[in-house]
């Protein structure tokens, strides 16, 4: 059972949803961003997604924009973000690790070199925003081959008859964007993403994990009422940009962790 | 199996392992909508018959294909003709594009235009089919282009355009066109993303040589007329490379014709400095489809360079990357200083302003036309006018009168 699966069923018999964290790797710089991915599952996130910075993040809204551009300049590269995962697997085996990003640094890196380093690592899943299911070929079946888990994107515009290509092949999780837009873009109503959630089960067994737009503990718990997951991103990319200094910062992300995982976990109560 | 070299791409956007899809799911329905009726239009009579009219009535086409008598002297080589696609409406081919895509947007019932746009033109010709078929139009344009098309940038609010500029990046084009994504992925119902050039996901490269062609089969009929023959040489400046997309088109399985694309080598390719997408990049990913980029170690995008706005694209279309791969087209660089000069001579011996883009195409011809025997027939695309780019000439007039 992949790292994955042991956590999506471990909490589905707790009765409650993941807490799906998202910071940019290396953001603002590589100690800081260290420091924060270890603290994280203590802070109560159940499933860590680390961006891989790219110059052109295109569906990123400012917050990770600036996260992107922030680490870039403090020379985050791929190869130090997968030495990132190496450093954070010599202290933590259980909790999952998925890498999320754009194509061009890993198709620069090398596919074959990128999935055999990134297995390597302790990498449980890929989220590369700019695959669909048409270029399965390019990644997806590679990684899945060598037991990397590839996380679709669903959004509101993935009608029915398209769901069944985006969920072929996806494994891991769904990850529903619940709003048709960039990232930290506005959110969407309960009852949309109750009908999206409702929607998804009918054609996948795999957990949904929720985003987009979702940045207080109040609003995850009401997702957590329902998807198997929800996932925060920019609220806590912004808790490093308002950060006057790397402890302030490392306490911010750990503090709105720590506040978001209550939420998640009161949820179902 | 079709040899044609015309006949791609395939089914899924490639020409060879170029162009593609990649982009994220939100848009993924609406290119596959997108594609579909582009199909369903193109061999439409009544779509063919709407754009016939527009092209005519409204852009002025065919443009003249005329003889560029004094250069052809000056060089004492080839015969030169230049495709004066700057006498269009708009001054620049770019309007061919826009008016079949708002054909195309206006059969989808939409309502409101994005585009992105570099030198201006693509922004003002789509401000301009915006304005004629009653659409609401935003352009997003480069804080850094903004500053030096400040004409164009007018022209575009006064057709009614709302023009929003994007700080991020170096406030170019390719950082326009991010933020064009980021809007149509997040309006994505109503809104038709007009993009300018023969990049982007699939169907938009085909399509805009498809809308581009126009060029290169009139400069066919035309030249026919004129000289009952085939061209020997084509040559024209590339960025994305619509202009030169839709010359070249119709004439890539002629083997005779040999075909010259030429880049922008801004400062020079060995200084980094430079928009050279094929003769200074790799293979990568980026806005939609898979070509040669301007990266670094880590598959980073790198700023491009040029003093043409219109050229300053760190990546090109599809289609190109794989005629490069292929060899059918020999892609060469101008450099911005090259490109100055041949604009003066441009200027003063033919009494034609040609834009900055369009003049790293006269460069280059005229570094070629004078190896070659005058029977030796060559087509240059004048792809634009210079008016746009005065303020930018009498800046770097004034600096080399400094100088010495």
């Amino acid at each position: 059972m992949s790292r994955l699966q042991q956590r999506f069923s471990a909490l589905k018999q707790a009765n409650r949803a993941a807490l799906v964290t998202f910071v940019t790797g290396g953001d603002p710089d590589y100690a800081t961003s260290l420091a924060i991915l270890k603290g994280l599952p203590e802070a109560g996130a159940d499933v860590i997604e680390l961006g891989m910075p790219f110059t052109d993040p295109m569906a990123d809204g400012p917050a990770i924009q600036l996260a992107n551009i922030r680490a870039l300049n403090n020379k985050q590269t791929l190869a130090k973000t997968l030495q990132m995962v190496r450093e954070f697997r010599e202290g933590n085996t259980d909790t999952p690790l998925v890498l999320m990003g754009y194509f061009n640094p890993i198709h620069h890196y090398g596919v074959d070199k990128f999935i055999s380093e990134a297995k390597a690592a302790g990498v449980d899943g890929l989220i590369v925003v700019d695959l669909p299911p048409e270029h399965n070929d390019d990644l997806c079946a590679p990684a899945q081959a060598a037991g990397i888990d590839f996380i679709r994107l669903t959004t509101p515009t993935t009608d029915d008859k398209r769901l069944p290509t985006v969920l072929n092949g996806s494994s891991g999780f769904v990850y529903y964007v619940s709003v048709a837009g960039v990232t930290g873009a506005g959110a969407a109503t309960l009852e949309h993403v109750e009908e999206a959630h409702a929607r998804l089960r009918r054609h996948t067994d795999l957990p949904v994990c929720i985003g987009f737009g979702i940045r207080t503990p109040e609003h995850a718990a009401q997702i957590a009422k329902r998807a198997e997951g929800v996932v925060v991103g920019s609220a806590l990319v912004d808790q490093i940009a308002n950060a006057e200094s790397p402890t302030q910062a490392i306490d911010g992300v750990l503090g709105l962790c720590q506040q978001l995982a209550e939420g998640v976990r009161n949820a179902r109560l | 199996m079709n040899t044609s070299l015309r006949a791609g791409p395939d089914a899924r956007g490639l020409f060879g392992s170029f162009g593609g899809q990649y982009v994220a799911e939100t848009l993924m329905p609406l290119i596959h909508d997108l594609a579909a009726e582009y199909e369903k239009a193109k061999d439409d009579p009544a779509f063919i018959e709407e754009l016939a009219y527009f092209q005519r009535d409204y852009v002025g086409r065919p443009s003249p294909l005329y003889f560029a008598e004094r250069l052809t002297e000056q060089c004492g080589g080839a015969k030169i003709y230049f495709k004066r696609e700057e006498l269009n409406h708009t001054g620049a081919h770019k309007i061919n594009n826009c008016i079949g895509q708002i054909l195309l947007a206006k059969r989808m019932g939409k309502k409101r235009i994005i585009a992105e746009t570099g030198a201006g033109m693509h922004g003002v010709a789509t401000a301009t089919v915006a304005a004629r078929f009653g659409m609401e139009c935003v352009v997003y344009m480069g804080t850094t282009d903004i500053d030096r098309q400040q004409a164009n940038v007018f022209r575009m609010k006064l057709l009614g355009a709302t023009v929003i500029p994007v700080t991020a990046g170096t406030g170019t084009l390719k950082d326009a066109m991010n933020e064009a994504l980021r809007d149509w992925v997040t309006n994505v119902e109503t809104t038709f993303y007009l993009i300018g050039t023969v990049a982007g996901p699939h169907p938009y490269p085909a399509m805009v040589r498809d809308f581009q062609a126009v060029i290169g089969k009139e400069t066919r009929a035309q030249l026919h007329e004129k000289e009952g023959r085939l061209p020997d040489s084509l040559v024209a400046c590339i960025g994305g490379g619509s202009n030169a997309m839709g010359l070249f088109h119709p004439f890539l399985d002629d083997q005779s014709v040999q075909i010259i694309g030429v880049e922008a080598a801004g400062y020079g390719i060995e200084t980094g400095k430079h928009a050279a997408s094929l003769n200074g990049g790799i293979p990568g990913v980026l806005h939609g489809n898979r070509t040669f980029l301007l990266q670094d170690d880590d598959g980073q995008i790198i700023d491009a360079h040029s003093i043409s706005a219109g050229l300053d694209y760190p990546g090109i279309g599809p289609e190109h990357a794989w005629l490069h791969d292929i060899g059918r087209v020999q892609y060469t660089s101008i450099t911005d200083h090259e490109a100055l000069e041949a604009f003066h001579t441009c200027c003063r011996l033919e009494g034609i302003i040609p834009a900055l883009e369009s003049s790293h195409a006269l460069a280059e011809a005229f570094k070629r036309a004078p190896t070659l025997p005058k029977d030796h027939l060559m087509v240059i695309n004048l792809s634009g006018r210079g008016d746009k780019d005065m303020q930018t000439v009498m800046h770097h007039m004034q600096q080399t009168a400094e100088k010495h």
